[in-house]
Formats: structure tokens, sequence, C-alpha cells
């Protein structure tokens, strides 16, 4: 039935039709476009979401060390807990199918200088472990390694505000900085998504750290990953027996809610991840308006058309046009507008967000985008939607009497 | 229209041989253009026959009604009802359009009937460009255009002024003379004098039905 010639008589209503032409395309690119641009939008809100909440490894547990609040065994209440070199090979040897890597933080601030350059900056004493745990990112050399833990090498990697801070355009691998009075060289440089603090970090071995400190084996916070197949149940359990473990190595109460903390992340995870699920649904919601609000539209226009071309309707069914011919002419026509001024939406709406990119970032929008399925099937729904909505006012329109239309003036 | 019944026709019997040129006369109410527009096709009868060339036309559902309307009758309405954004060549080849005859044959035949009326020249000019007679000229030769057994005219000199009535009249006696069956609703006498048969309607049943002295036309033309 795609005949040239009904494509013709269609070409010759759009063309001597230009402002009803206009007015129903009109409404389908805007809807489209809008459609594109919140949906866009709400993805980048997503996205500055994640940067701020998934940046770190989700499959870790924290210990921290703190004070016992209830006397047990014969130890007094309040006493100090603290972990050490052997907890770290503890928790190894007693769990080595729960553990990925375990490593310990020691943080301490430390004024740092290189030639004429100085700022404070916090160090973190770790083992190789941790850049997974953090997910750091290295720009240029390495991270610290088992040889640095192991010969307690004075070796730093710095965040990349520390190299642009100190160095400024000079390259720092290589280099000697004084951390504390104390000379490192540096052998890295990392970058961290998770914002500028975490980029004004330095990262040296915790072996070096103790012997820096009076050689002691003791090791602040202990990270501990364990395989992401596990899930969140499987973490929840892993994390009570190494809070049974712990509490009975450093004989406290098993009743004591302090002594030694706990954080899993998964918990935060699953947090995180439910308010993603909102954000998701929030922007899902808004694209769904969006569309039935363009569908109306076209309902409208689609209603408005018909009614206007009661008259000639009925003049074309005088002359013998079949009441199949009279929606055929209407749906082909609506169909083709619709697509047509569908797709200019769709090209201007990921034309914009294109050119948005990181300029919004400001304002928590960050790199919007829609994936092409998404649009494509959002401008299908609206053609058929169009359609439908055509359909309607065409079918009643093909019923009604030609003497009826004509004598309506 | 509306939800009471309105018997407007009650028993219409008579007969149009080919080629005849009458005038359904009667006051506004009679069931003149009822009668129309059941010979139309645009309306249907509640009972009785109607029998066009032979053919019963009966138990008619849209796409039927439409397929004969194309076929066998040629309308001329009182307001001209031409499609306003085509020109006077498309309208005319509009009902060949529906016949399924291809563009280029379509357009020789719509000049060649815009020719008859004395439109050739018109034919690219919209019909908010042509004076009232030129429009009835140009639905004239829509009608004629699809070759049809029958024309109907309803009041086709009705939005018309005398002088141009008489050049409309002129047309449609022209045509009935090359064979085609004409009928004309009107209730002016003098249109109908230039019939060839007159029947008269009043409350829905035929008064008069009479052989008339065709009144030539194209005497007042000019």
């Amino acid at each position: 039935m795609f005949n040239r010639d009904r494509w013709r008589e269609i070409f010759e209503t759009i063309s001597k039709n230009k402002l009803r032409t206009f007015l129903s395309g009109f409404t389908v690119a805007l809807g489209i476009f809008i459609f594109i641009i919140l949906f866009g939008l709400g993805n980048g809100l997503k996205n500055t979401f994640q940067e701020f909440f998934l940046d770190d490894a989700s499959n870790a547990i924290f210990l921290y060390p703190g004070r016992t609040s209830l006397p047990y065994k014969g130890f007094k209440a309040n006493r100090r807990i603290e972990f050490d070199n052997e907890d770290l090979e503890d928790i190894k040897k007693n769990f080595p199918m729960f553990t990925e890597y375990v490593t310990p933080r020691i943080s301490r601030s430390a004024l740092t200088r290189y030639k004429n350059e100085s700022n404070s900056y916090t160090t973190r004493a770790v083992a190789p472990g941790h850049q997974f745990i953090e997910k750091t990112i290295l720009m240029k050399g390495r991270y610290i390694n088992e040889m640095d833990v192991e010969n307690k090498t004075k070796s730093a990697v710095i965040g990349r505000l520390v190299a642009k801070d100190l160095f400024k355009t000079e390259d720092p691998i290589g280099n000697y900085i004084d951390v504390g009075s104390t000379v490192f060289k540096v052998v890295g440089v990392f970058q961290d998504d998770g914002g500028d603090n975490e980029e004004r970090y330095i990262y040296i071995p915790y072996t070096t750290r103790q012997q820096l400190e009076k050689s002691n084996d003791k090791v602040g916070q202990i990270i501990v990953t364990f395989p992401k197949e596990m899930g969140h149940v499987g973490a929840v359990t892993f994390e009570k027996s190494l809070k049974k473990y712990f509490k009975d190595k450093k004989s406290i109460d098993p009743e004591d809610p302090n002594g030694i903390y706990f954080q899993n992340l998964t918990d935060d995870l699953k947090q995180s991840q439910q308010f993603a699920v909102v954000l998701q649904l929030i922007v899902s919601f808004v694209g769904l308006g969006t569309l039935i609000a363009g569908i109306i539209g076209i309902s409208n226009i689609m209603v408005f058309v018909v009614k206007e071309r009661t008259k000639e309707l009925g003049i074309r069914k005088a002359l013998g046009a079949t009441p199949r011919s009279v929606i055929q002419m209407i749906l082909h026509e609506s169909v083709f507008i619709t697509a047509i001024s569908g797709y200019i939406g769709l090209f201007f709406g990921i034309l914009l967000l294109k050119n948005i990119g990181l300029s919004l970032e400001d304002y928590f929008i960050k790199n919007p985008f829609i994936d092409f399925g998404t649009a494509f099937a959002a401008t299908i729904i609206l053609i058929i939607f169009g359609a439908i909505a055509g359909y309607i006012p065409a079918k009643r329109a093909s019923r009604i009497k030609p003497i009826v239309a004509l004598r309506d003036e | 229209m509306g939800a009471s019944s309105l018997h407007v026709l009650k028993g219409i019997n008579f007969e149009v041989e080919e080629g005849e040129l009458v005038a359904i006369m009667g006051s506004s109410g009679s069931g003149k253009s009822t009668l129309l527009n059941i010979l139309g096709m645009l309306d249907v009868a509640d009972e009785g026959d109607y029998i066009l060339d032979n053919v019963p036309i009966k138990d008619l559902n849209e796409t039927k009604a439409a397929k004969y309307r194309n076929k066998f009758l040629g309308f001329v309405f009182q307001s001209f009802n031409l499609i306003n954004y085509k020109s006077a060549l498309e309208n005319v080849s509009l009902p060949l359009y529906y016949q399924g005859i291809a563009r280029k044959e379509r357009q020789v035949l719509a000049l060649d009937y815009l020719q008859r009326v004395g439109l050739k020249d018109w034919a690219t000019h919209l019909p908010s460009e042509l004076s009232g007679g030129q429009k009835q000229r140009v639905a004239i030769a829509r009608a004629m255009a699809s070759r049809p057994k029958v024309l109907l005219a309803d009041e086709p000199t009705g939005a018309l002024d005398t002088k141009t009535s008489y050049e409309v009249m002129d047309l449609i006696q022209k045509i009935n003379q090359e064979g085609k069956t004409i009928l004309v609703v009107t209730h002016e006498p003098d249109i109908a004098q230039m019939c060839k048969r007159i029947v008269q309607l009043k409350d829905g049943v035929i008064i008069e039905d009479k052989k008339v002295e065709q009144v030539i036309a194209s005497k007042y033309v000019q």
C-alpha cells in the first residue's frame, strides 16, 4: 500500500498546511527533547552520586581500635586496645578463605617539603593491598610493594595534588621529599575519583612508619577485604566471626560495644545502592511523566487536526474515498510527521547533552548522558502513541457521513 | 438528526431515464435534499428499493457506498465544497485518485475536464483565487471527471447571482446534451424551467411530475 501516489498526496498535504504540520511536529520534537534533557540530567546526578559514595571498594571491613567499657577476665574497664603486626598475620592465617587483602593503616600528619615548597599532608602507612581498597589509580610510577614493606624502604607514593603543590610542573618521580624530617623518595603519583581530599595523601610502607616510631609493631587500623562473591550476607557472617575472634583474642567482654569498632562497607554500599535505586526511580518517573505529557500533547493536536479536516474528509468521502483510505491517509501523515520531528528532537537533545558535558559539575550534574537505546525507544513510543492518538479521531471521522461533514460549515 | 425519527419522505415513486435532466423542486422542508442524499448514497431510505443502472442499491456498508459513489455518481454542491488547499487541477483529479488512476493520466484527464468548463488557464489556481461561478464550474468538472452515470446537483446555483447561475445552467445543459443523466435540486422556478422535467415535492410526497419545454440557458448568457 505504500505507493508513490500516497506519499505524494501526503507531502502535498503537509507542505500546504505548514502551520498544522509545524504544530504537531513541534509538540513531538519538544516532548522528545525535554525527555532526553531531563533523563540525561538525571543520569548526570546519578554519576555524581556514584562518584561520591561508591568510590571505595565495597568489599571491605574496617577494624578500629578503641577502649573497653566493661571489665573482663580480670582486666579493668577503659583499657586501651591496640592492633599489631601479629594481628595482621592472624587474620590471614585464621580466615584464609575469607580474606583477599589485609592491610594496616597508620595515619600521621606531617609537614612535607620539596625545595622551597612545603605543606602539611596526611601520610598513610600501608601495605600494598591498600591500593585496591581505596581504588587508587596510579598516574606515574608504582605503588608501595612487598619489597618496600620487607626492607622498610623510604618510598612514598604521593597524590596528584601533592605533586601539583610541591613539584609544580616538575616530574616528581625519583625526587626526594622531606616528610616530617625524614627524606623519602617519590616512587609514584596517584589520582583518586573520591575528590580533592583523597588526592592529598602520601602513602608510605607501614614497616617504615613503625621503624620511625621506635621500631614498635603497632598498626593503627586494620582493613580486610573479602571476595565480592560472598555478598552482603557472607560479609555480615565474616564480620561476626572476625568480631568474635578478636574479642576473644584481646580479652574483651563479648557484650562490650566498645573496645574494637567494626565498619562493614557492604552496609554502606547497601544504603547507597538503595539511594541510587530511589534516584533512578525519580529519573524514570520524570522521564515517564514527560513522555506522557508529550503523548497527551500529540493526542490533542491530532483531535484538532482531524476536527479541522472534517469537511475535507467529507468531500473526499463523497468523491469516493473509502473509510479505510481516510484512516490510512491520516495515520500515514501523522506517523510521518511524528517520526521526522521525533528524530529532530532526539538529535538536538543529544547534541545539547553532549555540549553540557562537565559544565554543570558544580550543580552535582556530571557527564549527563542518555543511552541511545532509551532515547530511541522513547521516540518509537511517542510515534506509536501518536499513531494511536491519531487513529481514534480518524476512525470516527471515517465513519461520519459525508452529508453531515459537509453540512458543518 | 437527533434521537427522535422524523419521516421526511412519505412514499416516493419515480423513475428517471438515461439522458434526462430533471429538476426536483419544492419549498424548504419538502424533502428534496433528503431525496437527493438517498439517490447519492449519502443517506439510506428506511424502506423501499433504489435501482441504479439495473444495480439494486441496498445493504451498503461504508466502503461499498464509497465505491458506488466513486463509480456511479458525481456531486455538485451549493457551497462548492472544493478542498481549499488544492489547486483547481488537483481538485478535479481527486476522484480519479480514488479510482486508482495513475498520476500522469489523472492530470491529463483533469485538464481535459477543466478545459471543457472553460477553466484550463486557471488550473493551478487555488479555490480562494476563483470567483463563485468559477468554483462551481471546477466542482462540475470534478463531478464529471470520474465519468459518472448520474450527476447530482444540490442547489448548484444557490450561492450564485442570476447571470452566473445561467452560465452554470448552460454548462449543465451542455453536459446533458452529451447524454449524461442529471438531477438538479432547486427552489428557483427559472432554473427548473431550464430542465426537461420538473418533479414537485411537498411534505414528502410528489405532487406534480411533468415534462417541460426546456428554456435554453445560453440565450441569457452574454
